[in-house]
């Protein structure tokens, strides 16, 4: 029964826009499921290797403006005088390099910031992000800076000659989101159920057992940065493409926080976690419009965090499994079912 | 194979080794070697030097003078885990295992060297990553078989008894496939009836062909599974022969009693 | 110039508060800018809408936050005392998002500002000319630093931090009351964030945001001066202040805050412990 949720939830969220037809809703599910793939992606670096990043937001945001960036065109002054001038190139292309760009930037901030741990790596991670909304801010030449990179282009597929699609309205996005989240849950799925996976979460468990068994560490928590980075990177060009607009606000630390509680109250090592995290935040706002202001409802946020920090440490998802009597545990992160012996 | 049959070159061969804080002589001169297939035992009253002796020959601790030589290659300045991918395995006296993980997972994760799938295999789900997974499903299936505890495969491995983690402990080690295990006051901890099945387990072991190196305070169980045993006290070798021969040793009697002695009569 | 000091000493309270904090209690505060922001609005209730004295108003606003500090330590973070250090941080990202956004709530977003009874025309010396209000703030600063040392390295409670900073569990056993420093450590550190902010506030502006670009600093400074270190955390604050100068001169204003960021990633990547840590020790 278990093995069918995920194909059920599926086909459920498939057929919402056959009987939705308000926009708003529609759109609530759209940037939601967005946030869901980056608080996946967030999930594996925080839950799953157990390394508390909180300049997630750098790689959605980078993702974000690489895809807009490719395909507007730019034309910017360099240091020294020289001139890059890009012209605008087709969006799909825009969405490979945004993995490609963010992907890059983890294994870079994943080299240089693992040498530090704990606390430290925190804050790194989290000076790494301001950073770059500063740079976003500030370099006005390429990005626009505060005034925005505005008419993003919408996502195009097709091949010339059959015809081409324009992912323009909100039916056709929802569509195209859901694909991405089911994408990145099957990818994601599979790298955590490996052998890879397990390194991951040896790590997380216990470092230095873990490198007396022959786990490269360094390796493994590059490696978890750069997958991470890149489907953040993805989700960032989708939230580009979609409300075509972006500015520098995209960095704001809000938005890793946004990440980080879907992350935790959903339940962090955990394939439905952020899932179900993502759907619970996404939609409040959505319910509590009415009666309550932005402050109030993020007041309300920051006690429900620390409530469930207290009260469900784990999440959302264990409970409810514990609950059930279907345990991760039992099964142990690789989900392997043990052949048992018979003789003795 | 067989545990009676001795290569020209013994397996491990402690020469020279000598280990000084500062002026403090913990180890002078140790001299020792194991050979294929043999099972041996170091022992020695408390302060004898053993758990220092023992660090040596891990690459936990540099000798001030001498050298460690696993079959003919020397230890000198490896890194613990360099140590072990040379064959070399060994156990922690405190338990070191996933506590949060399952005991097959565990196990899984010990076999993460054996392992050959790449990233791209494991994204496209390629069939190398399928049949790499099942052999090492399998292995760890044996190993668990093998060290006893299969039947606690699915359980949380820190909810285990003291005794099945300390199995694990071994488990893990085994999953290095070593050709030589050093055993750190394995049993310690352990009742009676852990204990016998611990000393089954080295027996298997030994038929296996695992060279075994063990240090430990139990009397019975050491002498019960030991074809050699070395007597360390003062950080020197004071006898060295089989467990009878050791037992009826009058130096070996007077550094066991004289502790005793000195102790009954400072009180 | 004078702004460079000014920045410099109220960034070392900011700092000396935190490296107490952090280095005593391993605990990541991402709340403390926000007890530096709730100086700040503190001040202006106060003085601006009660309409008490500026100086009686900074010092309720200290106290203020030591109160709140303790208030914190007691519900939030002693129950969760022994959890690994990802939980206190989250807890205290909640906390955080709880503060602000209740300042926002309340106040709104609008930045308020801060009358002060100093005269409008600046002090003129030689050549240089300097607001009134500016020279107080940086005395005042300097002398709850000094007060600061003072208490760390010459009484009694000083002591016992410094023991619970070196060797947790051989204080305890000597009798230190473990739970009590902590909550001390914590009040106290909040009420020099506090300061920090009752002291700026009036110069700049008093807005929602002010706390998340401090606890940043504060952690800048932390990591230059190394944990624990007072001299460190205080030298940290002047090195910032300084870097930020010379960054929106040279650069550009935009960059300002940047400055902070960047020398954290600089320092944590080539010097981890700090450009001044010496070993283990507070004071």
């Amino acid at each position: 029964m278990k093995r069918f949720l995920p194909w059920i939830a599926l086909l459920a969220l498939a057929s919402v826009p056959m009987w939705l037809r308000d926009p708003y809703l529609l759109n609530a599910f759209i940037t939601t499921g967005i946030f869901i793939v980056a608080a996946m992606s967030l999930n594996l670096l925080l839950g799953y290797t157990g390394q508390l990043s909180l300049g997630h937001v750098a790689f959605f945001g980078i993702g974000a403006y690489t895809s807009a960036l490719v395909s507007l065109g730019f034309d910017v002054e360099l240091i020294g005088g020289f001139r890059v001038v890009h012209e605008p190139w087709p969006v799909w292309l825009g969405f490979f390099l945004a993995i490609l760009v963010s992907g890059l930037c983890g294994y870079i901030v994943g080299k240089l910031s693992f040498r530090v741990r704990g606390a430290y790596f925190v804050i790194v991670t989290i000076s790494f992000a301001e950073v770059v909304r500063l740079v976003a801010l500030n370099w006005v030449e390429l990005t626009q800076g505060p005034l925005a990179l505005t008419s993003i282009p919408p996502i195009t597929l097709g091949l010339p000659g059959l015809g081409y699609f324009d992912f323009f309205s909100k039916q056709s996005n929802f569509y195209l989101v859901l694909g991405v989240v089911a994408l990145s849950y099957v990818i994601i799925g599979r790298l955590v159920n490996s052998r890879i996976g397990r390194a991951m979460v040896a790590l997380k468990e216990n470092e230095s057992l873990a490198v007396s068994v022959g786990i490269d560490v360094t390796r493994y928590l590059v490696l978890a940065a750069v997958v991470s980075a890149g489907i953040a990177g993805a989700a960032g060009s989708l939230y580009a493409h979609y409300l075509k607009i972006i500015d520098p606000d995209v960095f704001l630390f809000l938005y890793t926080v946004t990440m980080v509680i879907m992350v935790i109250t959903g339940g962090k090592g955990t394939l439905a976690g952020p899932i179900v995290g993502g759907l619970i935040f996404g939609f409040i706002p959505v319910v509590a419009r009415s009666f309550a202001s932005p402050e109030l409802q993020w007041i309300l946020y920051g006690w429900f965090m620390i409530l469930i920090v207290f009260v469900l440490p784990q999440g959302i998802v264990p409970a409810i499994e514990k609950w059930f009597g279907v345990g991760e545990e039992a099964r142990g992160p690789g989900g392997t079912e043990p052949k048992m012996q018979e003789t003795h | 194979m067989g545990a009676d049959s001795k290569q020209a070159q013994p397996v491990l061969s402690i020469e020279h080794i000598a280990v000084h804080f500062g002026g403090l002589v913990a180890i002078s001169d140790m001299n020792f070697v194991v050979n294929q297939g043999e099972v041996v035992g170091l022992i020695g009253p408390n302060g004898a030097g053993k758990t220092t002796a023992f660090n040596v020959i891990t690459g936990f601790l540099r000798p001030t003078e001498g050298e460690v030589r696993y079959r003919g290659s020397s230890l000198k300045n490896l890194k613990p885990h360099e140590v072990t991918s040379l064959g070399l395995a060994r156990t922690f006296q405190r338990t070191s295992v996933f506590q949060s993980i399952s005991v097959f997972e565990n196990v899984m994760i010990g076999l993460h060297r054996r392992g050959r799938s790449r990233l791209w295999d494991t994204l496209l789900a390629l069939p190398r990553e399928r049949q790499s997974e099942s052999e090492l499903k399998a292995r760890a299936g044996e190993i668990l078989a093998l060290v006893g505890i299969e039947r606690r495969s699915r359980e949380l491995a820190g909810s285990l008894p003291y005794g099945d983690q300390r199995l694990l402990g071994v488990a893990l080690a085994l999953a290095a496939d070593p050709s030589m295990l050093l055993l750190d006051e394995p049993v310690s901890g352990m009742n009676a009836t852990e204990t016998t099945r611990f000393m089954n387990l080295l027996d298997q072991l030994r038929r296996l062909g695992i060279t075994i190196l063990l240090v430990e305070h139990d009397m019975p169980m050491v002498m019960g599974v030991s074809d050699r045993i070395v007597v360390l006290n003062y950080g020197r070798i004071i006898a060295e022969g089989p467990p009878a021969a050791i037992q009826g040793n009058p130096e070996v009697i007077r550094a066991y009693l004289g502790q005793g002695a000195r102790k009954r009569a400072r009180d | 110039m004078i702004n460079m000091l000014i920045l410099g000493s109220t960034y070392a309270l900011l700092g000396i508060g935190l490296t107490l904090i952090f280095g005593i209690m391993r605990i990541v505060n991402f709340a403390h800018g926000e007890l530096y922001a709730f100086g700040a609005y503190f001040v202006y209730f106060v003085a601006v809408l009660l309409g008490f004295n500026f100086f009686l108003s900074l010092l309720i606003a200290i106290l203020a936050g030591c109160i709140l500090g303790a208030l914190i330590e007691v519900v939030l973070l002693r129950p969760m005392r022994g959890a690994d250090i990802d939980t206190t941080m989250l807890i205290m990202i909640g906390a955080m998002i709880v503060m602000q956004n209740t300042e926002q709530y309340v106040w709104g977003g609008v930045a308020k500002s801060v009358s002060t009874p100093f005269p409008e025309t600046p002090l003129v010396i030689g050549a240089f000319s300097v607001s009134w209000l500016r020279l107080f703030v940086f005395f005042a600063a300097l002398a709850l630093i000094a007060a600061a040392y003072f208490l760390i390295n010459r009484t009694k409670l000083g002591r016992a931090m410094r023991a619970t900073f070196q060797d947790r569990d051989t204080a305890a056993l000597m009798g230190v009351n473990i739970q009590a420093i902590y909550m001390a450590t914590f009040s106290i550190g909040s009420s020099l964030a506090a300061a920090a902010g009752a002291l700026l506030g009036p110069v700049y502006v008093v807005s929602p945001q002010m706390g998340n670009i401090a606890s940043l600093k504060a952690f800048a400074i932390v990591i230059l001066g190394g944990l624990g270190s007072i001299g460190g955390a205080t030298i940290g604050g002047f090195i910032l202040a300084f870097a930020e100068e010379m960054g929106a001169g040279y650069i550009s204003s935009g960059y300002r805050d940047a400055m902070g960021f960047l020398l954290i990633i600089a320092v944590l990547l080539f010097k981890p412990t700090g450009l001044f840590a010496r070993s283990e020790r507070i004071g």
